[in-house]
């Protein structure tokens, strides 16, 4: 039987990114569709009834929901190009980053994002917190993944990209160069990596989408209280 | 070399009675330590420097934390006996996918309807009552989520049971009245032996609970 692979995603979401990538990086043959979220499709809604989110992987007809399970599916499906090791202590690690990333990164920088004042002020401080973890787990290593590119890479990547955006929009650095120099050094060599580097969104129309995204808080905060 | 291992634990915690059932399928011996979580020890802050929680396996002096990620490591090194995750990628990946959910959904609509009151408990109770149904629907007729056997999703979603008392005492409601199926499912889990072995006592969890209630001026 063909074998048949489809991937729901959206042109900016971070979380379909990385299924994107990781489909790219085994040279899965796939296509996508781009969701519109604000009119969402049938298939969509039929292929993740508990979310109703991007993405969400469709193999011969079968859907998996949630980025970093997609990419541990696909991971275990195509054998070629493993994303994670073999050493069971290691991929527990590896776990362990891509969901400190979510849990905690992506948090963090996102309240530093949509706060004002005072309070961005204290959410940036907590972001850079939580960001030396990363350098700290940087030293020695090229990538999260060791020496290539591994299962915390793909679900840390939207930092290379997406931190600029925000960085733009808010006016504010939070991944300076002396206080970051290997986390910075691993943003630009996961961003050029080849099928990464082919992938991004258009800058542009990330920041107008993000910027568009904190109009309402920057609102709320103004209000008299 | 010896097989050294220690788990940094607090007894009422649904995240460590998931571990102590997965080494409990797999035979496997370990220290047990209870940590004070007001005066956490230096090996727990060591060990977990991240996030400084429990649960945390030390197999051989290597900390392995978040317990998701541990069952899944215990299911890997201790493979020849009592499979947790399905062998199918398919089923892997459903199984990952419940474990999820009940890690987003189910303890913080839970903790609202023993930390809440009024309005905000009533609508952690109905939100409760939601994933309970949804969880009730993907186990379907089957006697466990894992299908013919108890396994990863199983143990990860028992150990709550052990705070329901507490739950339905605390706001006021009955769990069997409203999901039968679901504390159907309960009572095939503890006929294990390693499930009902690893569970608390529900009184005892209320006890501590109210002390704890007391003291955020809820009782």
């Amino acid at each position: 039987m063909a074998e048949e692979v489809k991937l729901l995603k959206t042109w900016s979401s971070p979380f379909g990114l990385r299924a994107f990538w990781i489909l790219k990086l085994k040279g899965v043959q796939f296509d996508f569709i781009d969701e519109d979220l604000s009119n969402k499709s049938p298939l969509l809604l039929q292929s993740n009834p508990v979310y109703k989110k991007v993405p969400v992987l469709i193999h011969n007809g079968k859907p998996i929901s949630e980025s970093l399970v997609i990419l541990e599916y696909v991971d275990e499906t195509w054998k070629q190009n493993p994303l994670l090791p073999e050493d069971p202590y290691e991929r527990a690690r590896a776990r362990f980053w891509a969901k400190f990333g979510d849990d905690k990164v992506l948090a963090s920088i996102w309240n530093a994002f949509i706060k004002q004042g005072k309070e961005q002020e204290e959410a940036i401080g907590l972001a850079i917190e939580t960001l030396k973890f990363l350098e700290e787990e940087l030293k020695g290593k090229r990538f999260f993944g060791g020496e290539k590119i591994g299962l915390p890479d793909l679900a840390l990547g939207w930092l290379a990209n997406l931190i600029g955006v925000f960085e733009e929009v808010i006016g504010v650095k939070l991944i300076e160069k002396e206080r970051f120099p290997l986390l910075s050094a691993w943003m630009q060599e996961f961003a050029e990596a080849p099928v990464i580097k082919e992938s991004w969104p258009p800058h542009e129309k990330l920041v107008t989408k993000f910027r568009a995204m904190r109009e309402p808080y920057v609102a709320a905060a103004a209000q008299p209280k | 070399m010896a097989n050294e291992v220690v788990l940094l634990d607090f007894w009422p915690s649904m995240f460590g009675i998931r571990v102590r059932i997965a080494l409990a399928e797999k035979g496997v011996k370990y220290e047990y330590k209870e940590e004070d979580l007001k005066n956490k020890s230096p090996l727990l802050l060591q060990m977990n420097p991240v996030h400084k929680k429990i649960p945390v396996l030390i197999h051989n002096g290597r900390p392995f934390c978040e317990s998701p990620i541990i069952v899944q490591y215990i299911d890997e090194v201790w493979k020849d006996k009592a499979p947790l995750l399905p062998s199918d990628p398919y089923q892997r990946a459903q199984a990952r996918f419940w474990v999820d959910f009940i890690d987003k959904k189910m303890y913080d609509s839970l903790r609202k309807t023993w930390t809440t009151k009024g309005e905000e408990q009533e609508a952690a109770k109905k939100e409760f009552f939601e994933v309970l149904k949804t969880l009730e629907g993907q186990l379907g007729d089957k006697p466990f989520f894992g299908g013919d056997n108890f396994g990863y999703v199983d143990l990860s979603l028992i150990p709550f049971y052990c705070w329901f008392y507490t739950y339905e005492t605390c706001g006021k409601f009955n769990v069997e009245a409203e999901c039968p199926k679901f504390i159907a499912w309960v009572k095939r889990c503890l006929q294990r032996e390693t499930v009902a072995k690893a569970l608390p006592d529900g009184k005892k969890v209320f006890e501590f609970v109210s002390a704890m209630r007391t003291n955020l001026g809820l009782e």
